[in-house]
């Protein structure tokens, strides 16, 4: 395939990923600054600083209120990060690759841009948040059930999955680098109620409040949360996870090309650093030490894909 | 129903009276629910929509995407009306690619003052860089599409001829499908003649060019100038139903003297490539250097015999508007044969007695561009206010070369649905034609084009045309 | 008379070049004037991509630059044994028509100066003289001057900058020969100079098409006609199509060129 086929199909299904992960931070911040917080200003700050976008949105704005952090993580064209750039991007890459893409993909796609359009043409009132956000995570599952039901398992497909887990993996990174310090098992008010919340944010952030519960017997420490999210294999957001997913994908395309790329040893070394890792090994590093050294190593990653498999010139 | 008596209508020829082809058509429309058709033709646009069958608009914001509209009429051709127009576009395209083998090589044509000189000295659209050069295969336009228009019962005419990048043959496909699935039962009563081979007639004939020293299995490519270009859902519609791949200039290079496209596994080499580049475009070492849609160095490798490119480049001196009037001489020329399909009388500006002419009947006559495409450097007198035509006049007064004018044809109108009924619309016809060195292939039917706004003479999509579906019935 | 041509061409490139292409016309063909006894190219940091006649039959090479090169150099080397040709190079056609010569370009597209010069042609008593009368206005109106014009200036620019090189010259001939009818077009290759060996460029002439003679050469700089010290290496309607190099690259790094060229008997 070409290169920048590889490329495109690999951005297509990272900025899916990435507009149904906006939306979950929306949604986590949404209730959080809803229910529990004193504070919504700084809960929204740190909604925005997750999603990576504090500083464009700082430009824009200057304080954080619900509805200008709505509007910008949802809507807002100039945030490169929006739901709508996301699918909007996603939809123009698809386009690109269209070749490649099987009917029902290409039509799921589609269809998922005119109706993410048509929900974000004016502004979200929170009373419509809840639909829109459904509606969000009803297309891209959609797009996503395509490509499981039509898709061959060639190299196209092993470049969707490539795309996926590292955005994943970023996100989920880039979740508890924001809300480490509360992961810390130093924080004076263990148990606390603002921790209650604070942890329930980051499991909502991932969708999880649910199945951790169910995995954990409601064992709730930062302890076990960073655990579940970091190593827990069997949850499809974690680093582990996403990290397993890369491994296999990589290793289809070396097989299926019969050539290993350098990206192949950075995956290795990863996925080794992981296994010999364990949550207290974790804390002992330093847990803000491993994150930011995780995501610098998943970028890196990515860039190394990109110039391994040519996708541009 | 009543019919527009101005007018051929293809349907009805007179009032009540459905012409031969139609009757088992009209059969199956009268007993058809008015309601039923009204949402079949929704679901229609809904289709075209969800699949992305959209043309972009130039000039127009960025992500303006628009449909072409379809009408869920079918233009309906008799297999006898087709036999003739087929064998005059064959002669049309034999006769092309005679013309322009020669005006590339000893030019006999201008030697034997068929075509003066200066038409072609003079005509941007000659590329000196195809002097001498002898294509794969012999062969300068391997995909043509013939403009056809009709005024009566076995009147057609050649309106123009598109040799260098035609487009509108993925709405030929699509509106075929889109009519299958919406009215299956109709093509089990109505035997029609398929086009769905199309794309692997595109590909075969494609391959049977590729160059001699190409080794295995030719690969072949689509070069598109990208995904902003108007026509990339056809480039990328193409490229899909042949199973080839889809590039653009910055995924090729010049590896050990073949041009090759960037894959993940390394670089693999072109033997064909349909590029849907203007010439200009296609090579910035060659040609237009702040070009980035390109290919660099293309030019010099096919120079070399290591790639074919369809078309040729320099094809569009034989389609040139100011060529067209000559190609009734140009075919006999060449084939020997008296031309099969008529030409529409063209009056040549350049020519004083001529402008006096267009000058005095402006208000009659449609005024082409000779270099423009796509209806916008062109004149519709009939149509035009009275401060038009007077913009129009010192426009021809101040470079009359540059425009040809004709008749206003009248066209042949074929109905359309619309909430009040069946309402009478003229057409125009565009077949594609395949050119292989042993064979050539046209598809039965071709692209209809219809003006839908009534009385409008004017089908060009850009400007509020829509299309149907074209039915060439087996006998 | 024998003429030995050793001829480099060296660019630099102040950043890494990821992908470029040069189309060199270095290469002389053997005729009735000439003869070409030994010529060799050798390129470095770059490869030889292919090799096709253009549409004037000029002798073309693609060279691809090596991937992240910051030098090419092309260094030509061979023997041309010359034979007296009263620079009349005569009645030799290639697959190109002679209207085709009196095509303008860019470059040759004949403005107010050119035109005027033009006129020259009408005042003298038959063609041959009015081509010479030409020759000898235009080096009037644009001495020799190394400082006037740079590669892409035009006949017209040249003329009214009032001063050009061998390019300049053989460009505003034939852009006022076309204006008067005339077929017209450019040469480039090597001149032997009685005084020197070293020389800073290739040398560029013009040849006009006579109905009887078929084509003569003017070479305007030097006010006199092609003699067996000139060596004729490309042809085109311009210096563009009969460059002895012209390139493409991808990225911002920019070039300097140095040239070394030695032409002695």
């Amino acid at each position: 395939m070409l290169g920048k086929t590889a490329g495109g199909i690999y951005w297509m299904f990272r900025f899916l990923e990435r507009s149904e992960n906006t939306a979950r931070l929306i949604e986590a911040g949404f209730r959080i600054a809803l229910t529990r917080s004193k504070d919504p200003a700084s809960e929204w700050k740190s909604v925005l600083t997750t999603a990576g976008v504090l500083g464009q949105y700082d430009m824009k704005y200057d304080s954080y209120t619900g509805a200008h952090a709505l509007d910008f993580l949802l809507r807002d064209t100039d945030n490169p990060s929006s739901v709508l750039s996301s699918i909007e991007n996603a939809r123009t890459n698809a386009r690109m690759v269209r070749t490649a893409l099987t009917t029902e993909v290409w039509e799921a796609v589609n269809e998922s841009w005119m109706a993410l359009k048509a929900a974000l043409k004016s502004p979200v009132t929170e009373t419509k948040l809840p639909a829109v956000l459904a509606e969000i995570r009803r297309q891209t599952a959609l797009v996503r059930g395509a490509v499981h039901g039509t898709m061959l398992r060639n190299d196209i497909f092993d470049f969707t999955q490539i795309g996926i887990a590292l955005e994943r993996a970023d996100n989920t990174a880039r979740i508890i680098d924001v809300k480490y310090y509360t992961l810390l098992p130093s924080a004076s008010y263990v148990g606390s109620a603002l921790d209650n919340v604070q942890w329930e944010t980051i499991l909502r952030s991932v969708s999880a409040h649910r199945s951790f519960r169910w995995l954990n017997n409601d064992d709730i420490s930062p302890a076990t949360i960073a655990d579940f999210l970091i190593f827990d294999s069997r949850f499809p957001r974690s680093l582990s996870f996403c990290s397993r997913l890369l491994e296999d994908n990589l290793g289809y395309l070396a097989k299926d090309y019969k050539f290993r790329m350098p990206c192949h040893d950075m995956i290795d070394a990863q996925r080794e650093r992981l296994r010999n890792l364990d949550i207290s090994s974790v804390f002992d590093e330093g847990l803000h030490h491993f994150i930011t050294s995780f995501i610098r190593e998943n970028n890196a990653l990515g860039l190394q894909i990109e110039q391994d498999y040519r996708f541009v010139g | 129903m009543t019919s527009d008596r101005q007018y051929f209508d293809e349907m009805l020829s007179g009032a009540d009276k459905v012409r031969e082809p139609y009757s088992d058509y009209e059969k199956w429309f009268i007993q058809e629910d008015v309601l039923r058709l009204s949402k079949k033709a929704k679901e229609a646009e809904a289709f075209f929509r969800r699949t992305g069958i959209t043309f972009n608009v130039y000039g127009q914001a960025a992500a303006q995407e628009r449909l072409i509209p379809f009408d869920l009429i079918p233009r309906i051709i008799a297999n006898r009306e087709w036999a003739k127009l087929s064998k005059g576009i064959e002669q049309r395209v034999r006769g092309i690619n005679a013309f322009l083998y020669d005006i590339y090589h000893r030019q006999e044509i201008l030697r034997a003052g068929i075509v003066p000189v200066e038409l072609i000295a003079q005509n941007e659209a000659f590329l000196p860089q195809m002097i001498g050069v002898s294509p794969p295969g012999g062969i300068y336009t391997h995909i043509v599409g013939t403009d056809i228009v009709r005024t009566g019962e076995d009147d057609f005419f050649v309106l123009e001829d598109n040799a260098r990048t035609p487009s509108g043959v993925s709405y030929m496909l699509e509106n075929r499908e889109t009519m299958l699935q919406m009215f299956p039962e109709l093509f089990s009563q109505i035997k029609v003649q398929p086009v769905s081979d199309y794309p692997k007639n595109l590909r075969r004939s494609l391959a049977a060019c590729a160059p001699p020293n190409c080794q295995g299995k030719p690969c072949v490519a689509v070069l598109t100038p990208g995904i902003h270009n108007s026509a990339y859902f056809e480039h990328s519609f193409l490229a899909d139903q042949m199973g080839v791949e889809l590039v653009e200039g910055h995924d090729l290079q010049v590896v050990d003297g073949r041009i090759a496209m960037r894959t993940t596994e390394g670089f693999k080499v072109i033997d064909v490539l349909y590029r849907r580049v203007d010439d200009e475009y296609l090579d910035p070492l060659n040609f237009n250097p702040s070009s980035m849609l390109g290919v660099p160095g293309i030019m010099d490798v096919y120079r070399a015999g290591n790639i074919t490119i369809a078309n040729a480049p320099g094809t569009g001196i034989a389609d040139d508007k100011a060529i067209y009037s000559y190609m009734p001489d140009i075919i006999e020329f060449y084939t020997g044969e008296k031309a099969i399909l008529k030409n529409v009388e063209t009056y040549r500006c350049s020519d004083p007695d001529s402008l006096k002419y267009v000058l005095d009947n402006l208000a009659d006559l449609v005024v082409k561009e000779v270099h423009g495409s796509g209806g916008y450097g062109m004149l519709v007198g009939p149509a035009a206010s009275k401060k038009e035509l007077a913009t129009f006049a010192a426009k021809l007064r101040k470079s009359p070369s540059n425009y040809i004018a004709q008749p206003t044809l009248s066209l042949s109108t074929v109905p359309i649905f619309t909430k009040k009924g069946l309402a009478p619309r003229h057409v125009d016809l565009r077949p594609f034609a395949l050119v292989s060195p042993n064979s050539m292939d046209i598809t039965p039917g071709g692209l209809t084009r219809v003006a839908l706004k009534a009385g409008s003479l004017v089908v060009n999509s850009s400007q509020g045309g829509g299309t149907k579906d074209t039915w060439v019935l087996e006998d | 008379m024998k003429l030995r041509i050793q001829h480099t061409t060296k660019y630099h490139y102040d950043a890494p070049v990821s992908y470029g292409l040069q189309q060199i016309r270095l290469i002389p063909a053997s005729s009735k004037h000439q003869t070409v006894q030994s010529w060799a190219v050798d390129i470095k940091g770059g490869s030889t991509e292919l090799e096709f006649e253009d549409q004037y039959q000029n002798k073309t090479l693609l060279v691809k630059a090596d991937p992240e090169t910051t030098e090419l150099s092309v260094d030509v080397v061979g023997e041309v044994e010359t034979h007296c040709s009263d620079g009349v190079f005569g009645r030799v056609y290639g697959t190109a028509p002679l209207w085709h010569f009196r095509q303008s370009t860019p470059r040759t597209q004949a403005g107010r100066g050119v035109r005027k010069l033009a006129k020259t042609l009408q005042k003298a008593p038959d063609i041959l003289d009015g081509l010479h009368a030409l020759s000898s206005a235009i080096i009037d109106a644009a001495p020799y001057s190394m400082t006037d014009t740079e590669a892409h200036t035009t006949a017209e620019e040249a003329l009214s900058a009032g001063g050009g090189v061998c390019q300049d010259h053989a460009q505003i001939f034939v852009s006022a020969a076309r204006v008067a009818g005339i077929p017209a077009r450019y040469i480039s290759g090597y001149l032997m100079m009685n005084d020197r060996v070293d020389q800073d460029a290739s040398h560029a002439w013009a040849e006009a098409h006579l109905d009887g003679l078929g084509w003569v050469g003017f070479d305007v700089s030097n006010r006199i006609c092609p003699d067996e010290r000139y060596v004729r290496i490309a042809t085109g309607l311009d210096s563009h199509d009969a460059s002895p190099m012209s390139g493409i690259r991808l990225g911002s790094a920019r070039e300097s060129m140095i040239v070394s060229l030695q032409v002695q008997q």
